[in-house]
């Protein structure tokens, strides 16, 4: 048996077959035909087919992706019409006495080159779509199936260099029990469709996994990030065991998932949700969320043009705090920077872009982008419970800037006479080693803290978390993160400020019990751990986590921490295995 | 020939989902309906088929840039009208 780590892109265990996902290559072999005639008929053909396969797509997008993923479709429908593109396949046809496949290839080959000689990255996604479109009409007039997936006829784990959105549209997910990406990330469009799905998923295991036969038996680990190829009967058993009781342990939670999260000696303690958009918002209520402790910005500016406006942002937070009532909302400002593939904010490459000129950084210096920002969410806050925070803060002047400028956005608009909010809490994220060790003096400047793990984890490990090759260092249970974690909250609590997290660990089951004895006072998850982190919760004595968190903490090893959590609390041994 | 000129106003100007709205607009009328923009740079006039999603596209044209329609047959003042109207609207966003 061999096993192979990835990239943990959606959380479950899954047991299934291997269906290897294989496009299969156009081979145009006919290039010429004296007959143009019959030529335009197939590919008169060949359209109408292409055109009702795009519809049935869009239609199925609709209901089960975004929006935005569903308008990828309704323009590849329009390329398909396109009379220009048409007129030279046609051309071509009459002309050049090309055969339809022959001359429509050539034709999207070309437009799709003009495309992606704009070096722009918006037209290079046109270029991509123009060739997604030839390639749809090309597997038409070859006799080559829609999708490899149409041979999929029982359930199976998915194993894919990398899936397109139209891909996975296709896929029939009622056959589908796990996602195994050789490229890929946990951001990756794959990912996210996963751990929306809620099928168990790993991304970036490298090409070793694209070489296993179809039909060889896979455990898929999304919550470890492993996958075991060929296991025996025996690992089986183990694993369906997890399976089973991790279930039952999720079905009581998600019926308690409403309550509090209360202890056994009495303390509360604050379930909110991550979430970036205004369909997360619903689900997070749906989940039990108490409010939302890290709302994401960033999907306002990807994949368009220009600058969200003002308004347009004041449209969507104002729809997204609605969704909450009086409930916390926790905005985080724009955390992008040269990695983000932001063509019209003209942020200029880096060598190192975690490093770089991003988030609160870039904000300070492009008032542009932070102030329609910073005013949008002002107003949206009016009559509810908003709460501002700062990305990538290193220094108190940092956050001295920040408000500046806010108190600046808040005059302007009392003078142009607009409502909006003008007593809200303000807080930072910690996530940089020096945040960390200057808490007490950051805890003067901010009413909250808010501690991003995973940067918190990538910054003090030095390890890329997007890197397959150094991602398990990025792990914020090794005793240095943990310890930052703890100096962190002291220091919150000795000034009065409280303290939350929205880093992945504060979802993590193994975590909960150390937070707990460390006295954060607010956990920030994705909505579908919110049920089983509460449940958790309830089944601890503070007093006791106390003791525990020192204990942890004075151990080497990651693995030997999380062994001695378990031993210390079965329930998590069990929902963990 | 009906001829109108108009400044594209709108933040992503003649791209992503105006440009969609656009064409679908131009779409609806059997008049040859002409896009054509003035290149920034080297100044030149670009001309495109309105009705083209790639030949619209790859005209680039940004906010504050204007833009020239021309629409020749039958429903050519209805076609120059309504899609006047679309840019001043600017496309229906806020």
């Amino acid at each position: 048996m061999k096993k192979v780590t990835g990239i943990p892109a959606s959380r479950g265990i899954s047991i299934g077959p291997v269906f290897q996902f294989v496009r299969q290559e156009l081979v145009i072999d006919k290039e010429f035909s004296e007959n143009p005639e019959q030529e335009f008929q197939r590919l008169e053909t060949a359209l109408q087919t292409a055109k009702k396969q795009l519809e049935v797509i869009y239609q199925k997008a609709l209901g089960e992706s975004s929006d935005a993923d569903a308008e990828i479709f309704q323009a590849h429908i329009m390329i398909l019409a396109d009379p220009e593109l048409l007129a030279e396949v046609k051309n071509k046809i009459e002309c050049q006495k090309k055969t339809a496949e022959s001359a429509m290839e050539e034709v999207c080959q070309a437009f799709s080159n003009m495309m992606a000689a704009m070096q722009d990255e918006y037209f290079a996604a046109r270029a991509t779509d123009i060739k997604d479109v030839g390639d749809r009409v090309l597997r038409i007039l070859l006799g080559i199936a829609e999708s490899p997936t149409k041979d999929l006829k029982e359930p199976a784990i998915i194993v894919a260099d990398d899936l397109t959105p139209s891909d996975t549209v296709l896929l029939d997910k009622s056959l589908v029990v796990g996602f195994c990406t050789a490229r890929g990330s946990a951001t990756s469009h794959t990912a996210i469709l996963a751990r929306g799905l809620g099928i168990p998923a790993v991304a970036g295991t490298g090409a070793k996994l694209l070489k296993v036969s179809n039909q060889t038996k896979l455990i898929l680990d999304g919550t470890k990030g492993e996958v075991l190829i060929d296991p025996s009967d025996k690992e089986i058993e183990d694993y369906k065991k997890r399976i089973a009781s991790a279930e039952k342990i999720m079905a009581a939670s998600l019926k308690d998932a409403n309550n509090p999260a209360v202890t056994k000696d009495g303390k509360q303690f604050e379930i909110v949700a991550n979430i970036g958009n205004v369909d997360g918002a619903k689900s997070a209520v749906e989940f039990g969320a108490e409010g939302v402790g890290l709302l994401r910005t960033e999907f306002l500016y990807l994949e368009r043009a220009g600058l969200p406006t003002e308004e347009e942002q004041y449209q969507t937070y104002r729809a997204i705090l609605d969704v909450f009532g009086e409930m916390p909302v926790i905005l985080r400002t724009l955390d992008v920077g040269g990695d983000k593939e932001i063509p019209y904010m003209g942020l200029e490459m880096e060598g190192n872009p975690f490093l770089g000129q991003r988030a609160l950084r870039l904000c300070l210096v492009r008032s542009d982008i932070f102030k329609p920002q910073l005013r949008a969410a002002l107003r949206a806050g009016m009559d509810r419970n908003l709460k501002i925070m700062f990305p990538m803060v290193a220094t108190a002047q940092e956050v001295r800037d920040a408000r500046k400028i806010l108190e600046e956005c808040q005059q302007e608009l009392k003078q142009e006479g607009k409502p909006f909010a003008d007593d809200i809490e303000i807080g930072i994220m910690v996530e940089i080693p020096s945040a960390a060790l200057v808490a007490d003096q950051l805890a003067k400047e901010v009413d909250f803290f808010s501690i991003g793990t995973n940067d918190l984890s990538q910054y003090t490990m030095a390890a890329d978390r997007t890197n397959p090759k150094v991602a398990h260092l990025s792990n914020a249970f090794y005793p240095a993160v943990l310890r930052l974690v703890r100096e962190v909250i002291r220091a919150a609590h000795a000034e009065g400020k409280w303290v939350g997290m929205c880093g992945e660990l504060a979802g993590e089951p193994l975590a909960a019990p150390i937070l707990v004895g460390m006295g954060l006072d607010e956990f920030s998850m994705s909505p579908p751990m919110i049920p089983l982190i509460k449940q958790i919760i309830r089944n601890l004595d503070t007093e006791a986590m106390k003791s525990l968190a020192e204990e942890a903490l004075m151990i080497e090893s990651l693995d030997d921490i999380q062994k001695y959590v378990k031993s210390k609390i079965p329930l998590i041994a069990e929902i963990t295995g | 020939m009906k001829e109108e000129k108009v400044v594209i106003n709108n933040k992503v100007g003649l791209h992503a989902r105006p440009a969609s709205l656009f064409v679908q607009a131009a779409g609806k009328y059997s008049s040859d309906i002409k896009v054509s923009c003035q290149d920034p740079e080297s100044k030149e006039m670009r001309e495109a088929n309105a009705k083209s999603i790639l030949g619209v596209l790859t005209l680039g044209v940004f906010q504050g840039m204007s833009i020239n329609i021309k629409a020749e047959g039958d429903d050519e003042e209805d076609a120059v009208q309504t899609l006047v109207d679309l840019v001043k609207d600017n496309f229906g966003e806020e």
